[in-house]
């Protein structure tokens, strides 16, 4: 391959795009390392564009940057008629212009391939594997699905980007994250990457790019894939990969931006030396069993506050350290006492969107859980596709009827109450299951309370009003 | 990011110690989508009273100083908030060089990104300029990089230490960006190698 390798023995798949990627590398290991994609939004890119007019430069691969509004974005129908916030209308007016001015790829609001960013870059087949992939958010490591380097970064480091295509880095460790065997059913994509960052920790990724691997991650679909690495940011790695293979392949063929004829197979026979090699060193590595993970549930603030929907709420007294005062400061915040059953914890609202469960199978999967049932009584219950097109595909298959006839709203593609950004937001001390990836306070709305979750988990707390394990849901065998 | 090399302008006294960023460039102002126009709210709450008019005794609202592009400050000036909004309101006002026995550090870093000076001067020394500045715009400092001198009004020359990877980068009007562009032919030669190789890139 071209690079500079820094090794010539077995390498990782993270050392192999890593290593295709250097431009330039200086003695103290300082990579300026080549971006071939580069995803933009309107909160974190103003200030990068305004940089780049202040210093008459341009976008050097416009071809290469893809721009989409969908943080400030309302999710309701009414908003072809504008943004009611006069800071958000801004931003996204902003967007507009800095897209048009320079020349980038552009999915404006009302365009039926808007959404959230982290799935219109799939969904179009920006995202191809091998590539390095940044924007700035974090939850950018969505994109590692496809075995595409892919990490966030910070608004001096957009206008870099934007300026030179390339980004000045240091190579981070190598960590594999196995998980073995079968999943159990009711088990999803989400039940496995927040067990991975209950078991790991929230910094336990510091420093890495993790490899997952192992015969349940192979066993996903991408969109569960995407799933998995869109949290790797929660875990605290840098980013998070996962080798390509057929599903892959089919997956990215014959999207718009995908490469065709001849192009097609020469990126193909690249894609599939994306692998570890055998003896790859790794730096650390943990694994999990498939048929040990339950359907979990987030107790507190942090996304490592995972448990199984059978354990009980924890006692401050159960942790050590920093971590005693953080979980009584948590459950302070969550208005939960110790000892309590997870299924007793009552919820006002469901949200099922989000760039981590946001996409065409999270959909089914919940409309699945829903079919012929109903809210229960009180809840408010919210759907928000991740994009136009996810919308469109759902509308096709009926699942738009399923979500209303059982009391949800349906709502138009956005970031929506993932972060309290745009109108859509909890009240304060209201309880939501949710299916984004931040439990933080605060973040889906001043004082709201949200526990993660997966769509299906989501969708039996919506039916029953209280935290559920969604296999009591789920149709009983026939033969009894 | 403009160059920095010589600066000959009026320098506004703020013998204030530990001036916060909070100071330089109150939250109320970070929700913009510009680093440019955060000038007119540079020190707001000292520079204004809360029903937005002038406060006539703040430093910058005095006749004298109302073009200063040199702040002498007190020590441990740009404490508190890492917003890279301070250093861009200092520009955006016009301030280009801040003088003080001492900088917090993040805010210090910030200011070579941004194209503003940032000296450190010894006790006497900055007493002595903050001074001359107290002259009002008589008080013309000037700052050479190049040679590492703040001259006073009297012509007393005081020397600067500074980086020399810092002082290159000023001197040339360089951040990480224009470095990065200084690499531009192996940024083409890559890319003329990946349009051979991986042509769907
Ligand atoms: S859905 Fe949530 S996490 Fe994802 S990009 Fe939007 S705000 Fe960020």
């Amino acid at each position: 391959m071209t690079g500079n390798p820094t090794h010539s023995g077995p390498r990782t798949l993270y050392d192999k795009i890593f290593d295709a990627h250097v431009v330039d590398r200086q003695p103290d290991g300082t990579c300026l390392l080549y971006i071939d994609r580069h995803l933009v939004h309107e909160v974190t890119s103003p200030q990068a564009f305004v940089g780049l007019r202040m210093s008459g430069r341009k976008v050097r691969r416009p071809d290469q940057t893809i721009a989409v509004p969908d943080h400030n974005v309302p999710t309701t129908p009414d908003r072809v008629a504008g943004i009611e916030n006069p800071e958000g209308r801004i931003q996204v007016a902003e967007l507009d212009k800095n897209a048009r001015d320079f020349g980038v790829n552009y999915y404006p609001m009302n365009d039926i391939r808007q959404g959230i960013v982290h799935i219109v870059g799939p969904e179009q087949g920006w995202t191809l594997p091998g590539m390095t992939v940044v924007c700035g958010d974090s939850h950018t490591a969505t994109h590692g699905a496809f075995g595409a380097l892919a990490h966030g970064i910070g608004t001096s480091e957009v206008e870099h980007v934007l300026a030179t295509q390339t980004l000045i880095q240091k190579k981070s460790k190598n960590m594999k994250v196995e998980i073995t065997g079968k999943l159990r059913p009711g088990v999803t994509a989400k039940d496995i990457t927040l067990s991975i960052i209950g078991h790991t920790g929230t910094a336990g990724g510091t420093g890495y790019v993790i490899e997952y691997c192992g015969e349940a991650i192979r066993d996903l679909s991408m969109e569960g894939r995407m799933t998995v690495c869109n949290m790797a940011i929660e875990g605290g790695a840098r980013a998070g990969l996962i080798a390509p293979d057929e599903k892959t392949f089919e997956y990215v063929k014959g999207r718009p931006h995908a490469p065709k004829g001849a192009a097609w197979e020469a990126a193909l026979a690249w894609w599939k030396t994306l692998f570890s090699d055998e003896g790859a060193q790794w730096d650390k590595v943990v694994t999990i069993r498939g048929e040990d993970i339950e359907p979990v549930v987030t107790w507190g603030t942090s996304p490592e506050d995972v448990l199984p929907i059978g354990a009980t709420v924890p006692a401050p007294e159960h942790f050590e350290g920093g971590k005693v005062e953080a979980a009584r400061r948590s459950l302070d915040y969550m208005g939960l006492k110790p000892g309590m059953k997870l299924t007793d914890i009552k919820v006002d609202a469901v949200f099922i969107g989000s760039c981590t469960n946001g996409r065409i199978e999270d959909l089914r999967a919940a409309a699945e859980v829903l079919r012929g049932k109903h809210l229960a009584p009180g809840v408010r219950g919210m759907v928000v596709p991740g994009s136009g097109l996810v919308r469109m595909q759902a509308e096709e298959e009926g699942l738009d009827k399923v979500f209303l006839d059982a009391g949800f709203e349906w709502r138009l593609a956005g970031c929506s109450m993932c972060l309290g950004m745009n109108p859509d937001q909890l009240a304060p001390g209201e309880r939501c299951a949710a299916t984004s990836n931040r439990n933080f306070e605060g973040r889906m709305g001043r004082g709201g309370r949200t526990h993660l979750m997966s769509p299906v988990m989501a969708a039996a707390a919506a039916v029953t009003g209280h935290l559920t394990d969604v296999r009591e849901l789920m149709a009983a065998p026939v033969d009894a | 990011m403009d160059k920095f090399t010589t600066l000959t302008g009026i320098a506004a006294p703020m013998p204030l110690v530990n001036i916060d960023t909070d100071m330089i460039i109150p939250k109320q102002f970070l929700k913009t989508i510009h680093r440019s126009g955060l000038g007119k709210n540079l020190f707001d709450e000292m520079r204004f009273f809360p029903d937005g008019t002038e406060n006539p005794d703040f430093v910058l609202n005095k006749p004298a100083y109302r073009d200063a592009q040199i702040i002498v400050a007190g020590d441990n000036f740009g404490c508190g908030s890492s917003r890279e909004h301070a250093p861009w309101a200092l520009l955006d006002y016009g301030i280009r060089c801040v003088i003080s026995t001492s900088f917090a550090d993040i805010f210090y870093n910030n200011c070579f990104k941004n194209g503003i000076l940032p000296i450190i001067l010894p006790q006497d020394a900055v007493e002595a300029l903050m001074k001359d500045a107290e002259n009002g715009a008589n008080a013309r400092l000037t700052v050479d990089l190049e040679s590492q001198t703040v001259t006073g009004a009297d012509g007393t020359a005081y020397p600067f230490e500074m980086d020399p990877h810092r002082k290159h980068c000023l001197l040339n009007g360089l951040d990480d960006i224009g470095l990065t562009m200084e690499k531009a032919p192996s940024i083409e030669a890559y890319e003329a190698r990946i349009a051979q190789s991986q042509p769907w890139v």
